[in-house]
């Protein structure tokens, strides 16, 4: 193998790349949030006695575990605007499937965290006399909350390699900056294997953070 | 004077840093039960653990019928312990744990005639026949098709007991076999090795059931800083300490008797 | 909402579907069988003691681990042809992806079933003299694998739906055939929407399936 890597194309590709990073982050982070506070809800629906409020969640939840991201982020981007009416941005499409993604796998996520919480602490609680808002806010959440970091940050690595699947809808993230450029230059294997590299940069530190974790929690228990 | 089944010279044991064994000598003859109790830390499980091997001594030489186990390696007098010989070892001493160490995914028949079907190459007709003997004689014979996580833990126990000595071994070690069961299941599990010890079997009892080392043992020894502190028949060690340290563990267990 | 649902496209085209479904069980099915080869061989490298096979095999784990699926898609399809010399079509190239970061995902899955058994187990084969080959076949792998079974389960829906990527490089899956019929119909939500229905009933039939084999094995529990 004689190939030539070419190392001063990878250099100039860089800022060009960078920029796309800088929007890859900008998928990333508001899906992460959105999707952690609507997962709460609706973790909170998905343990509900009412059937009219778990049934649904059940539902919504299944739906996006049980379909391939792709497909949501096409549904949004050229199905759904079909029902409100609206056209999307691509970013915006992007945006909403990813959100609603990771709503329905953080719901799984607070809801196996709360009922993985012994019984005794509900009853050592309930016997201090406290209400059962105030037992979740002050007792179980506090330790549901340490002990799902590790899922969290999974997730969250988890949309961040998600969020490369918008280059599908021409959103202008680090894959499609990549793919672009390594067809504007015959030369995939540079510029391929640079983006591949970023990726790893962005997404690895997340991976040996949840690691520590889940060590430091199991040391714990 | 007959040569001891066992003979273990300068038995060393580190974990890192920590010196848990600081050379024992020490030696078992056919037909002696010894007791071994000392405090939490004090390393009598260890201690026991080395003798079959679950430990790997890290200095010292252990002896089966005068022959010296392993081979010299390295400058600081640890030695190499090359898998078949461990194996063969393991084979004529016997173990029973306080976990009971049962294989979750095999019937109670199944986990005692494992060890002679791979280890013994036993057929299966005559290792069978052997288990169910053996699974009788510990009371377990209509529990042949259950499932170990079915059991009760003294019944678990048992199984566990009928498993080591269907391997037919020449010693039999127990590390603290009564530790993990709820206080009415210590009592079948105890009868059993009172059982064995009528039998005239060789055994090793690591326990805090100082009442039964008293009946049970030929010898007791009390451990304590990874050496041995005294040595004796149990109306010495248990009834008459001649040394401080002993006395103080003893009246620790006594304080709340009646 | 006044929109008018109208499948009678989708139908006219449901042999394309059909098509697609198919490819899509066929791609899935072989990556899972690679996969498990590949995974196998790493976890074995990783278990050993010796570095030469645990290093390599750890950073390659980590390296599909924290990239994303689409990059190794279009790595193995424009990139490796530079590199090799060899052009591969879009199917082989799809299933060396799916399978190589399935392969990473699998080894850690056998990995963490063996290192589960707990040491009892390990010390009740060896109390009774039990070779290390032995205690292994018998004692620990029947085990390891009853625990696998679950996340295997996992990472292979995980596989399932990330083979929807093959129609980045216009390999005729599922959701590629969908495209197809889009383009002919113009009815994007109805195609969509079908499609990931597909997908639903495909998993959620599987992961029953699944659910009645895993209680079998782990019947003695």
């Amino acid at each position: 193998m004689d190939y030539q890597f070419d190392f001063v194309l990878v250099l100039r590709s860089l800022p060009v790349l960078l920029r796309g990073l800088l929007v890859t982050v900008e998928l990333w982070v508001p899906s992460i949030f959105i999707g952690l506070c609507a997962g709460f809800l609706l973790s909170l629906a998905r343990l509900s006695k009412s059937p009219w409020l778990r049934m649904p969640s059940l539902f919504y939840i299944e739906l996006f575990r049980d379909t391939p991201v792709l497909i949501q982020l096409i549904w949004f981007f050229y199905a759904f605007p079909i029902i409100i009416g609206v056209q999307l941005s691509p970013f915006a499409a992007a945006l909403l499937g990813l959100a609603l993604n990771t709503s329905a796998y953080s719901a799984e996520i607070f809801r196996g965290g709360i009922q993985s919480i012994a019984q005794g602490q509900w009853e050592g609680a309930r016997a201090l006399g406290m209400r059962r808002s105030k037992i979740l806010q002050r007792i179980i959440l506090p330790q549901v909350f340490k002990r799902m970091l590790p899922a969290f940050t999974n997730r969250a690595i988890e949309v961040a390699k998600m969020s490369s699947l918008a280059s599908v809808l021409s959103v202008h993230e680090l894959m499609y900056q990549g793919r672009l450029l390594s067809s504007t230059y015959y030369r995939p294997l540079e510029i391929l294997t640079t983006v591949a590299f970023i990726y790893f940069v962005l997404i690895y530190p997340g991976t040996w953070l949840s690691a520590r974790l889940e060590r430091r929690l199991a040391a714990k228990a | 004077m007959t040569e001891p089944i066992l003979r273990v010279t300068d038995l060393q044991k580190y974990f890192g840093d920590l010196h848990v064994l600081k050379g024992i000598d020490f030696s078992v003859e056919a037909g002696e039960r010894i007791a071994i109790i000392g405090g939490s830390g004090s390393g009598k499980s260890t201690f026991l653990r080395c003798l079959n091997f679950m430990e790997m001594p890290s200095g010292g030489t252990i002896a089966l019928d005068g022959k010296p186990i392993g081979k010299p390696h390295g400058r600081d007098g640890a030695r190499r312990y090359p898998e078949s010989e461990l194996c063969t070892v393991r084979e004529r001493v016997g173990m029973v744990f306080q976990q009971f160490n049962l294989f979750p995914h095999m019937t109670v028949l199944e986990n005692v005639m494992e060890g002679l079907l791979t280890v013994k190459g036993m057929r299966n007709a005559a290792a069978r026949e052997r288990a169910v003997r053996e699974l009788e004689k510990v009371g377990l014979g209509t529990k042949l098709d259950a499932y170990p996580g079915k059991l009760s833990g003294g019944q678990q126990q048992r199984v566990a007991i009928a498993r080591a000595l269907a391997m037919e071994p020449e010693i039999l070690l127990f590390d603290e076999p009564t530790s993990s069961l709820d206080p009415e299941l210590v009592g079948e599990v105890l009868r059993v090795i009172r059982q064995l010890a009528d039998e005239g079997r060789t055994m090793l009892l690591v326990t805090h059931e100082l009442g039964f080392a008293y009946h049970f043992a030929t010898k007791v020894i009390f451990l304590a800083d990874g050496v041995f502190h005294e040595v004796g028949t149990p109306d010495d060690v248990l009834k008459n300490p001649r040394q401080e340290r002993t006395r103080a563990f003893l009246e620790r267990f006594t304080e709340f008797g009646f | 909402m006044s929109y008018h649902w109208d499948f009678s496209g989708v139908w006219s085209r449901w042999d394309l579907l059909l098509t697609g479904l198919v490819n899509t069980v066929k791609i899935a099915g072989i990556s899972i069988v690679f996969g498990v080869i590949v995974g196998l061989l790493l976890a074995f490298m990783k278990l050993s003691p010796r570095r030469f096979l645990s290093v390599p095999a750890t950073a390659f784990i980590e390296f599909y681990r924290n990239t994303p699926p689409i990059i190794h898609f279009f790595w193995f399809y424009y990139a490796l042809p530079v590199l090799a010399n060899v052009s591969l079509n879009p199917f082989l190239a799809a299933v060396l992806a799916l399978s190589t970061q399935s392969g990473a995902f699998y080894a850690e899955v056998f990995r963490g079933g063996i290192v589960s058994i707990e040491k009892g187990q390990w010390e009740g084969a060896r109390a009774l003299g039990m070779r290390h080959s032995q205690l292994m076949r018998r004692i620990i792998l029947p085990q390891a694998l009853t625990r696998m079974f679950a996340p295997f389960v996992e990472r292979s829906f995980e596989l399932t739906k990330t083979t929807a990527l093959a129609s980045t490089l216009a390999y005729a899956d599922l959701l590629y055939q969908a495209m197809l019929v889009n383009s002919e119909t113009f009815r994007p939500l109805e195609v969509y929407t079908t499609i990931a229905l597909m997908y639903v009933i495909l998993l959620v039939t599987a992961s029953t399936l699944a659910r009645v084999a895993e209680a079998r094995l782990t019947a003695y529990r």
